[in-house]
């Protein structure tokens, strides 16, 4: 019965964004504000709907109702409650049902939000956001339906599979799904604007606190999904360049392009079409994403079961919105004025070639993803593209960027010329340079890429600084910025030293036996089952010291689970203040000996420090913006040019 | 920013509609075809390794031209699986197949104690300690097993172990290589 509802607010839901598309999209045409006005209370209701629909298969799972075919796919009576819960996105239908969802409360949001752009704006931004969510209604409702029945009911699920049994897993979708999906109201704004005629300042004011919302949802998404590859999946790899993580990089690139150019928008009324074209690309890129993930036309470890007309039918969603939003800038670009003009050596031509970069970078990931594709259409011998092309390709980019990155913010808006910037640069060129010797005298392994990385990282770390120290007042802008740098150099710092330094050590070791790697030692000291909720193990006890000095205990697993049957290994890592310590159990040898696997993997935490640092910044910065859109009548406009005025000093 | 050519303006549609054409094919077309090992229908790789004992002497490609089909089983005392196949190989040898095995990353030790549990079907063991042979195999772990043909020429590659179930279809393509 609940599950009934589910699907009937589901199906409501879907009506109201026929209403939303094509009622309010009348009312816009004639003018009729009784039209116009259903867009609001529209949107409100389906975000209300789709939570309440998501509320229901909840329910189904928690109940563990195998009646409802996704619960009988992917769950089981004995799963604990948690990852009962979680099965619903650790499958097709559940997890399309999370992303509209995340659609239509981003819709709800943009109805409740104070109005900057008049209501006419608004109503047409819901059109928008109303006629992307109708489409993946249908989808959801005609070929992917989570609520669908099985008959005869089994007694028991196939349960799911245990390498998703973890709280990471708990969190990470639904927070990528908050980002990649809610750039979709960076989407409908642009499509408002076109429509409507607004790509000025005070659009990108109005869009920015969203395109940073979603921007550092999506960071901390990718972040929690490398973390819990790290811990869970037991080689200690974090970023594979799966074409399921690539689909959600790539509008990750994409709006981190597109929160620069906005800002470049705001405050000086330049790049137009450039941060139009972004806004649009950003959201497509999640589209593309979830074409190529559920569509099986790329193979990936991550990929949901194959339907080709579930492809199709997104396929032709993709050509709809994505084709429609790329004609209508082609046909309405051309009449957006030029904006401001600047100097090539100025802040705004830092952003832009901030832009070019990340956008090459977006390019070089987007052909690696589909050349598989490619060279299978193309009829040569299938082939995967691995980690060495996206190393060789976007890590020279990636040098460029960070280059850049320290030298830009200290430039000025508008006005050309270098005055000052030497010294501006001093502290982090010296600083970048002390990295790099420092490097070379005390690293374990002083590789020239560890030289780079950790020079790079001093260099954006210490301009970032002197940005900070240099503002006249630190405003929310600022720090935030300064903390996404900072973030971005942490970061540098992690992938370099998880990269360049790590120990590592394969053994086979007898109860009691010990291994030597550098200065660590660990001793087998037993091997014994143990009985989970749902699996049974064999866990080994090893201890570790360093310099002869006891760290502690590690216990990694080997985990048997019964439904489905599956093995799964589960390492133990320590974290010490310069790095993790990380041990997997593997195989019996057959002579009474385990083999195992150590390894010293130094400030490896320092990547999801990072990417916490990134999202924060990106947070902080979109809360300036939605405070001092509270501070301002709606009605505005007249005070919009003094914004748009060049300012002196760097604001942002 | 100047104004905008006419072109800079189509070419996100225009790049837009090549991806769709190139997936709309993508979708018809299905990537679920078997990879095939490259070596198939090829001779077998250069090797030449040291032997176990004097009954059970080394592997080299040589020893697969001789004009019988012959199965390489690429394994290693160490490793679980390898024990699960055990009794398909010596069934296989017991039907007067050719067996040689290709010893991965392995001791004396191991692999005495692993025939003395799970018995030794095999007439040539080569012991590759440095896994360069494997590698030119292009086998990516073990168990592996190849069926090469008289003239030494690969004919399947088999990856995992050989299952019951697994046997039919070997034994077909075994009688197939021989004909």
């Amino acid at each position: 019965m609940i599950t009934e509802l589910g699907h009937l607010a589901l199906w409501l839901a879907a009506a109201l964004a026929l209403v939303q598309t094509f009622a309010v999209g009348v009312g816009l045409a004639r003018r009729d504000p009784a039209l116009i006005a259903l867009a609001r209370p529209a949107a409100l209701a389906q975000g209300l709907l789709t939570a309440v629909s998501m509320a229901a298969l909840f329910h189904a799972f928690a109940t563990s109702d195998f009646s409802v075919k996704i619960v009988a796919e992917n769950s089981h009576t004995m799963k604990p409650l948690l990852y009962k819960y979680t099965a619903l996105w650790g499958n097709h239908e559940g997890s399309l049902l999370l992303w509209v969802t995340v659609l239509a409360i981003a819709g709800g949001a943009i109805a409740l939000a104070p109005n900057r752009l008049g209501p006419r704006f608004k109503a047409r931004t819901l059109q928008a956001q109303g006629a992307i969510a109708l489409g993946f209604y249908l989808f959801l409702l005609g070929v992917s339906n989570p609520f669908a029945r099985l008959a005869p009911a089994p007694t028991e699920g196939n349960g799911l599979n245990p390498v998703l049994q973890d709280p990471g897993l708990a969190f990470h979708p639904p927070l990528l799904y908050a980002g990649y999906v809610g750039l979709s109201v960076a989407f409908a704004f642009a499509v408002a604007a076109m429509l409507e005629d607004e790509v000025t300042p005070r659009w990108a004011r109005a869009v920015r606190p969203w395109v940073l919302a979603a921007w550092a949802a999506l960071t901390g998404g990718i972040a929690m999904g490398s973390f819990w590859a790290y811990y869970t999946l037991g080689w200690g790899g974090y970023w594979f360049w799966d074409p399921v993580e690539n689909a959600s990089l790539m509008p990750w690139l994409a709006a981190t392009a597109l929160l620069h150019s906005v800002a470049v928008l705001a405050k000086r009324d330049a790049l137009r079409a450039w941060t139009l074209l972004l806004s649009v690309a950003a959201f497509s890129f999640s589209m593309v994403g979830t074409f190529l993930v559920r569509s099986g036309v790329l193979t990936s470890v991550h990929s949901f079961a194959v339907d080709p007309q579930r492809g199709l039918f997104l396929l032709a969603l993709l050509g709809i919105y994505v084709g429609g939003a790329l004609t209508l800038y082609a046909r309405r670009a051309t009449s957006i004025r030029a904006g401001a003009t600047f100097d090539p050596v100025s802040r705004e031509g830092a952003l832009v070639l901030n832009n070019l970069i990340l956008a090459a970078i977006l390019g070089v990931v987007f052909l690696g993803t589909i050349y598989p594709l490619l060279i299978d259409l193309a009829g040569a011998t299938p082939l995967s593209v691995g980690p060495p092309y996206f190393q060789a390709t976007v890590g020279p980019l990636i040098i460029l960027l960070f280059l850049a990155l320290g030298v830009g913010p200290l430039l000025s808006w508008r006005r050309g010329g270098t005055r000052g910037l030497p010294t501006k640069l001093l502290a982090p060129a010296l600083a970048a340079a002390a990295a790099g010797l420092a490097t070379l005298l005390l690293a374990r392994d002083p590789t020239a890429s560890a030289v780079l990385g950790f020079g790079l990282a001093a260099w954006v770390a210490f301009s970032s600084l002197v940005i900070l120290a240099r503002a006249p007042k630190p405003t929310a802008p600022i720090v935030g910025m300064t903390l996404a740098h900072i973030g971005v150099a942490v970061a540098l710092v992690g992938i370099t030293a998880a990269s360049t330094q790590t120990q590592e050590l394969l053994a086979s070791l007898h109860e009691g036996q010990s291994a030597r790697m550098g200065s660590f030692e660990t001793k087998l000291i037993a091997v014994g089952p143990i009985a989970g909720p749902n699996y049974t193990a064999l866990r080994g006890r090893f201890g570790v010291s360093r310099h002869g000095e006891k760290l502690g205990e590690l216990m990694p697993e080997i985990r048997t689970f019964f439904a489905p049957v599956q093995d799964t290994t589960s390492a133990a890592i320590l974290s010490l203040w310069d790095g993790d310590v990380y041990v997997t159990l593997g195989q019996p040898t057959g002579n009474g000996a385990w083999q195992m696997r150590l390894s010293f993997r130094p400030l490896v935490t320092w990547i999801w420090t990072g990417g916490l640092l990134i999202a924060l910044g990106g947070l902080t910065a979109g809360f300036a913006g939605l405070r001092v859109r509270a501070t301002r009548p709606s009605g505005y406009r007249a005070s919009a040019p003094a914004w748009s005025a060049p300012l002196p000093v760097p604001a942002e | 920013m100047s104004r905008l050519g006419r072109f800079a303006l189509l070419a996100p549609l225009t790049l837009f509609g090549a991806f769709i054409i190139v997936v709309g094919f993508g979708l018809r077309h299905d990537p679920h075809h078997e990879v095939r090992s490259a070596l198939i229908g090829h001779p077998a790789p250069a090797f030449d390794l040291p032997g176990y004992d004097p009954t059970h002497p080394g592997l080299a490609s040589s020893d697969l031209a001789h004009g019988n089909v012959t199965v390489v089983n690429v394994f290693a005392s160490w490793c679980l699986p390898c024990r699960v196949e055990s009794p398909q190989l010596a069934m296989l040898a017991s039907q007067g197949v050719v067996v040689h095995a290709i010893a991965i990353h392995d001791t004396h030790d191991g692999l005495a104690s692993f025939f003395r549990n799970y018995g030794n079907p095999f007439r040539r063991i080569g012991l590759d300690d440095s896994g360069k042979a494997q590698i030119a195999w292009g086998s990516s772990g073990v168990p592996e097993t190849f069926i090469v043909d008289g003239k030494g020429i690969v004919r399947l590659q088999h990856i995992g172990e050989i299952r019951a179930d697994d046997m039919p279809d070997l034994m077909r393509e075994i009688a197939r290589a021989r004909s």
